[in-house]
């Protein structure tokens, strides 16, 4: 019962948050909402006694991202344009959201451990950690070794994003490198 | 923030606890929660509060841009050799098993190789973005103040 009551607490909160997000028109308010939101969540996560990934959403969403959304606000005005309501993307929205809702009864209650996603490999995975790996925490024994090409797919995200940031905003322009080659050639 | 005295003493003392604490999810992510993305973002979070208040050309003093470069390179290919040393051993592709005398110490190496190269990419990558942005925006403060100063001298030289 008290389980439940975090929990309806802790959703009511990120809906909260989500909604003054929505109201809100300076930018300001709304990087620090999405902060606190991900702060929530990540409150959330541990609730769920998913400690890792409560981990990465308090440093990534509520510290870094925080971080990049404060520095880009500092290049655009502090006001978001006044917009006529938007019927079309709101209808959207909201359709999803109920598309989603009704999907979440089709869901295996949470925990139960005759849902499809534990009966697949999970079983192996949880057995086989202690002999075949010998590493205490499943989750890093999947996320390096079982998974351990996912994982290389990830980080290669991770630098991907680096790589078109650093192109794009890097300041290594097109010219400069000219002006460059052209004074190598003039020395030449 | 450079001015405000509370806020450095308190960076100061912060920041090398910080970079601890991201070593620590490093190289304790076999045991307890964390790994190679928690703890690089922890350790980019660390830089970011120093350039924070600190200021941007302290900062690229203390850990030049082009250093992430060689960061998350090194940490992919870190990655990726792990994959290869181990198909060069006779094994598949980030199968760890024959990295080590036995099966578990090859996996225990191969684990802390991928992460440590998960980390390097993420740390470096994080303070890569956040040097990017914020050195854009002094960019851009710096060629306003540019054309501005051009703008005076052409009135300068019209008044004459």
């Amino acid at each position: 019962m008290s389980s439940f009551a975090v929990n309806a607490s802790l959703i009511a909160l990120l809906a909260l948050i989500a909604f003054m997000a929505l109201r809100l028109h300076r930018l300001f308010a709304v990087v620090m909402l999405s902060g606190a939101f991900s702060l929530t969540a990540a409150a959330q996560f541990v609730v769920l006694d998913a400690v890792d990934v409560a981990f990465t959403e308090a440093a990534v969403g509520a510290g870094i991202s925080t971080v990049l959304a404060l520095a880009t606000l500092s290049l655009v005005p502090a006001e978001e344009k006044h917009h006529s309501f938007a019927f079309l993307p709101a209808f959207l929205a909201v359709a999803t959201g109920f598309l989603l809702i009704a999907a979440v009864s089709d869901l295996p209650p949470f925990g139960d451990p005759l849902a499809p996603i534990h009966m697949h490999v999970a079983p192996d995975y949880i057995a086989g950690s202690a002999i075949d790996i010998d590493v205490p925490n499943v989750v890093t024994s999947v996320l390096a070794s079982y998974r351990g090409f996912d994982t290389l797919g990830e980080t290669v995200v991770v630098f991907t994003a680096a790589v078109a940031v650093l192109l794009i905003i890097g300041g290594h322009t097109r010219t400069k490198r000219r002006s460059k080659n052209q004074g190598g050639r003039d020395a030449g | 923030m450079q001015d405000d005295v509370v806020m450095r003493v308190v960076a100061k003392v912060m920041i090398p606890a910080v970079m601890l604490f991201a070593l620590y999810v490093q190289f304790h992510g076999d045991f307890g929660p964390g790994g190679g993305f928690q703890a690089g973002v922890i350790f980019a979070a660390a830089f970011v509060l120093h350039a924070m208040i600190f200021g941007l050309n302290r900062a690229r003093h203390v850990w030049p841009p082009h250093y992430n470069v060689l960061g998350f390179c090194a940490g992919v290919l870190l990655y990726g050799g792990t994959g290869v040393a181990s198909m060069l051993l006779g094994d598949n592709f980030l199968a760890y098993n024959v990295l080590g005398a036995t099966p578990s110490k090859g996996q225990h190496l191969g684990i802390l190789l991928v992460e440590f190269g998960v980390g390097l990419t993420v740390a470096s990558v994080m303070v890569s973005l956040f040097l990017t942005f914020a050195g854009r925006i002094t960019h851009l403060r710096f060629l306003a103040k540019s054309e501005a100063h051009e703008r005076y001298l052409a009135e300068q030289a019209d008044e004459k």
